[in-house]
């Protein structure tokens, strides 16, 4: 029987070596799995790059794990949200480093990573400081810049329900980069607010079909410290 | 240096501004609206006139912001604030969202600006001040995606300086790529490498608007004759 539900977030998460990339779901808070990122924090693994939309608020989830010093390279296309002290403290004194992409070309690039497609052009970013050095193209006499597939050891991924497949739905905006960071990991991990049933959730509502996940927990919302 | 206009000139508050660009939008456009004025432009479409508002977190079919007891947490538009889902919405992941944008498929996107050039070059996302992060979010994407870039700023500065300009001085978002300006003294559109005056708020002259801008400006034909 495949059942990919964990007994606990160390065991969801596994081993991770130092220098791994991490990428996670989420936009601001939204859809941004805290729970599994303070067990990122638990594994021990430093010098990491983390890939995410934005570089956290506060002092909880994303921005806890900058504030350790657990991570050496942030990838990210808008680090500067409110709230994001720990980031700004970090980056403005040098201590980490960053890569800031577009955002269309971060998705793209990791669903790229999913679909195995090492590369990509796009029109983005082109004449612009962020596509200095980047080999271009030129299609129908339109310029294009060439992009990177980008990859991760891990994802983390809030979801709304899963099933012991790994079957995942989202709720409302919470989807955002969850789908896709979830393809372009060796290992993907999903915090499931709500437990299905196989077979209870809709085959033509589940956004992430199980193949892409590799383990779950269960996280209801109302434990959440 | 603050620009002092003279009495009578009747500049577009930050509402009338929005009012004045939701008017241009006609019935069925997909449109993504950006971060801070931008936004206010949903405020001001004309009731029953049907535009489905974009957002890059994942939605199509962006509504008004709820009532403090009716926020729903997962429910965000791309300035992280609370909002609706209109009837005939639907939600989509971020490959799907820029897709929408990078393929083509927006009507329109109206974005901030710091600068604006004769020949449509955008600067909206970074200026050379290094001791802050830079951020670009899903600027980038949608000045050389959507089909149609509207800009919506301010005339000049707070100091006073021109936001129209021969080049941008401040790094660009995307060369070429805006059509038509809205400012709170005047709607100009970038044809044939310059930038047109189409419209003028009451009390505003040609002669005070060109010397408001670092570009020469031409006013449209129909205005030319009765200039």
């Amino acid at each position: 029987m495949i059942d990919k539900f964990a007994a606990s977030i160390a065991e969801a998460i596994g081993p991770l070596p130092d220098g791994s990339t991490v990428l996670l779901g989420g936009f601001g808070a939204v859809g941004q799995a805290d729970q599994l990122i303070e067990g990122l924090i638990e594994t021990g693994a430093r010098e990491l790059t983390v890939v995410a939309n934005n570089a956290g608020y506060g002092r909880i989830g994303l921005a806890r794990l900058l504030e350790l010093g657990h991570v050496r390279k942030l990838i990210c296309s808008f680090p500067r949200i409110a709230g994001s002290t720990i980031f700004e403290t970090l980056y403005s004194s040098g201590r980490l480093e960053l890569e800031l992409v577009p955002q269309g070309t971060l998705a793209e690039r990791m669903r790229a990573a999913g679909a195995g497609i090492p590369a990509f052009y796009t029109a983005t970013s082109v004449g612009t400081s962020l596509a200095e050095g980047k080999p271009v193209l030129e299609v129908d006499g339109k310029t294009y810049v060439r992009e990177y597939a980008l990859s991760g050891d891990l994802a983390l991924v809030e979801a709304w329900a899963g099933d012991r497949w790994g079957n995942l739905t989202y709720k409302m905006a919470g989807r955002n980069f969850n789908p896709i960071v979830a393809t372009a990991a060796t290992r993907t991990v999903a915090q499931v607010h709500n437990v299905a049933e196989l077979g209870e959730l809709d085959p033509e509502a589940i956004v992430t079909p199980g193949i892409f996940v590799d383990s779950l927990i269960h996280l209801p919302q109302e434990e959440w410290a | 240096m603050t620009v002092t206009l003279p009495e009578g000139v009747e500049p577009r508050g930050r509402d009338a501004l929005a009012a004045r660009i939701a008017a241009d939008i006609p019935e069925g456009w997909y449109v993504n609206l950006g971060i801070g004025l931008p936004t206010l432009i949903a405020d001001h479409v004309p009731p029953g006139r049907e535009v489905v508002l974009h957002s890059e977190n994942g939605i199509l079919g962006l509504g008004a912001a709820p009532p403090e007891d009716e926020i729903e947490p997962w429910l965000v538009n791309a300035g992280k604030q609370h909002v609706t889902l209109v009837p005939g919405g639907s939600y989509f992941h971020h490959a799907d969202s820029f897709t929408m944008i990078r393929g083509g498929h927006l009507d329109l996107c109206v974005l901030g600006a710091y600068e604006v050039a004769v020949n449509g070059d955008i600067a909206n996302w970074a200026t050379f001040d290094n001791s802050r992060a830079p951020a670009v979010g899903g600027a980038m994407d949608l000045a050389a995606g959507a089909r149609r870039l509207w800009v919506a700023m301010d005339h000049v500065t707070r100091e006073g300086a021109a936001k129209l300009v021969q080049a941008c001085s401040y790094p660009l978002t995307a060369p070429g790529a805006v059509s038509r300006v809205y400012t709170n003294l005047a709607v100009l559109d970038i044809e044939d490498g310059g930038f047109t005056v189409v419209e003028m708020v009451p009390g505003m002259s040609f002669a005070l608007l060109q010397a408001l801008a670092d570009a020469p400006l031409r006013l449209a034909e129909q205005d030319a004759a009765t200039a």
